[in-house]
């Protein structure tokens, strides 16, 4: 730990860039602004030649303290703050919060807002996995894949504004249900989107999965192997590439997902393409859910009866849920209030941005990009 | 032998490279669909449910129905809007709470559609409109109570 002295008198170095240190490694920053690193993250390389050597992630620059936020605001109120985290699955972000909620309250919610919940998150799951597919191919220099996943992208986030009211940050799931009913359009405008998916997935497999100079750059690059990822705490598509069996939605189902079936894709490679084989093939499996879901969404209320001031037993409480990137914990603290004492996220990015330097060291300083991009990284996730 | 290899992975890049751009080339020579919209011409139609920022609807009679109970001002997590209440004299001598001013200030709202959610009398509902650029900040200070107007008969 640095003192406070320490750091106001700037006596700790932290990245002497550019120079030649006088073991012969170079020293660079990729970032904090950088588009290969989509947001601020910061990552002080040590090099020798072109081997990476050392990767060392300094945080902090989109740092807005969303959990000691979170103490301040009511029960309802704290909901909205977390779509700003990972936004890319901000729906998932509510999701897990309002659950939390209703675990202290013991509300029993609505079958109908649970089947709502359930497609709404698949959605938001394909559409994260889409704009990451996009991402990652212009990170290895392709730029044409990113229009097209934001061409099925953009059917997606047309229902979310259609039934949510917003693209991004939605905020729909209170706790005890879901804020509106959905719209008369959604399920129509669903199996649209269902029917030019499976239209269009093909070309993702000619464009990008079939081309041997993506496949060169990415197999066998930034392998991690089973017991470290599990070492390493990695949750989502990372621990799945490498064979670790990490699915909240098979191992802890919740909601409606014991009901609806589809497989844990899992690989052993656990290189690059791997993780991003596990993604392409997770878009086809969510398909799946909501193909099963839409035409069975139970009538009922959507929203379960609460009181307006929510007051959660005093007492700790714990859910998790798995998001585009992985597990997604929500802990509360209650003091028997109607703010919660302590809120901490257990957030995936973190956790699998901490095997970079496992997987990347030894590795060529191009080939960071690729793991980097199959990481998937969303830095407000890291960096609450 | 390594040459042989070599040429090889080449002409197997080359050929897949060509395969994605066989489809780029597709959609360059026949574009059956633009999705792009060219927007200062042509604006997106949004649904009824965006939201856009809030707005207090008012009757032909410049009427509203806010009461001013604060119920919005509590459930907003910003600390976005903030109600004036006054006392108003009825015409039978009784004195009643009434609105003055509703601020909205539009720069702190994420539109998170609690204000909404928590009004018991549907005073303010949710806009479409989007394009909230100003040259000054205190423009999006907003006043959503028309000047004049006053509570509708009968909501309580």
């Amino acid at each position: 730990m640095y003192t406070t002295t320490e750091i106001l008198e700037q006596k700790i170095q932290v990245a002497p860039t550019g120079e030649l240190q006088d073991t012969g490694d170079l020293v660079i920053n990729i970032g904090p602004q950088h588009p290969a690193t989509h947001g601020v993250l910061h990552l002080v390389i040590t090099l020798d030649g072109e081997t990476v050597k050392k990767i060392e992630p300094h945080l902090g620059y989109i740092h807005r303290s969303i959990e000691k936020m979170c103490e301040s605001l009511s029960y309802r109120q704290f909901i909205y703050s977390t779509s700003r985290m990972d936004y890319l699955s901000a729906h998932i972000n509510n999701h897990a919060c309002a659950m939390c909620v209703e675990k202290g309250l013991q509300i029993e919610v609505p079958r109908r807002a649970m089947v709502i919940r359930v497609l709404m998150d698949e959605l938001t799951r394909i559409a994260s996995h889409e704009l990451w597919w996009g991402a990652m191919a212009m990170d290895l220099g392709a730029f044409t894949p990113f229009f097209h996943a934001f061409r099925e992208r953009e059917k997606i986030t047309d229902i979310m504004e259609e039934s949510c009211g917003a693209r991004l940050t939605m905020n729909y799931i209170v706790p005890g249900g879901v804020m509106n009913d959905i719209h008369p359009d959604f399920q129509q405008k669903i199996k649209e989107f269902i029917t030019q998916f499976k239209s269009k997935i093909y070309e993702y497999d000619e464009m990008v999965t079939g081309n041997i100079i993506f496949q060169n750059r990415t197999k066998g690059v930034g392998r991690i192997s089973k017991e470290d990822a599990i070492s390493y705490g990695c949750s989502g598509p990372v621990a799945r590439a490498s064979g670790v069996r990490s699915d909240i939605r098979k191992l802890y189902p919740y909601e409606v997902y014991n009901e609806v079936e589809f497989d844990e894709i899992l690989e052993t490679a656990g290189d690059s393409f791997a993780r991003y084989m596990v993604r392409v093939r997770e878009m086809h499996q969510s398909i799946s859910i909501i193909e099963q879901l839409i035409d069975n969404i139970p009538e009922g209320d959507f929203q379960a009866k609460t009181k307006a001031v929510l007051k959660l037993p005093k007492g700790e409480f714990y859910t998790r849920v798995e998001t585009a990137r992985g597990e997604l914990g929500v802990y509360i603290i209650s003091e028997g209030g109607t703010t919660p004492y302590r809120i901490k996220f257990r957030s995936p990015g973190f956790s699998n941005l901490s095997a970079l330097e496992h997987m990347a060291k030894g590795g060529k300083l191009g080939d960071l990009m690729a793991t980097m991009g199959t990481l998937d990284l969303v830095i407000p996730d890291i960096d609450r | 032998m390594f040459i042989k290899e070599y040429i090889k992975d080449v002409y197997s890049g080359v050929k897949s490279l060509l395969a994605g751009m066989r489809r780029t080339g597709k959609y360059f020579i026949t574009p059956s669909e633009i999705i792009t919209e060219q927007y200062p011409e042509f604006k997106a139609k949004l649904s009824e449910r965006f939201r856009g920022e809030v707005v207090m609807p008012h009757d032909a009679n410049n009427e509203h129905a806010c009461t001013g109970c604060t119920a919005c001002e509590l459930a907003c997590p910003n600390g976005t809007i903030k109600i004036i209440t006054k006392v108003d004299l009825q015409p039978d001598g009784k004195k009643k709470k009434a609105i003055d001013t509703f601020v909205y200030h539009l720069e702190m709202c994420t539109m998170c559609n609690l204000c909404i959610e928590a009004c018991p009398t549907d005073a303010i509902k949710m806009a479409q409109n989007f394009e909230h650029s100003v040259f000054d900040r205190n423009m999006l200070t907003k006043k959503l109570n028309k000047a004049g107007s006053k509570i509708r008969e009968g909501v309580e």
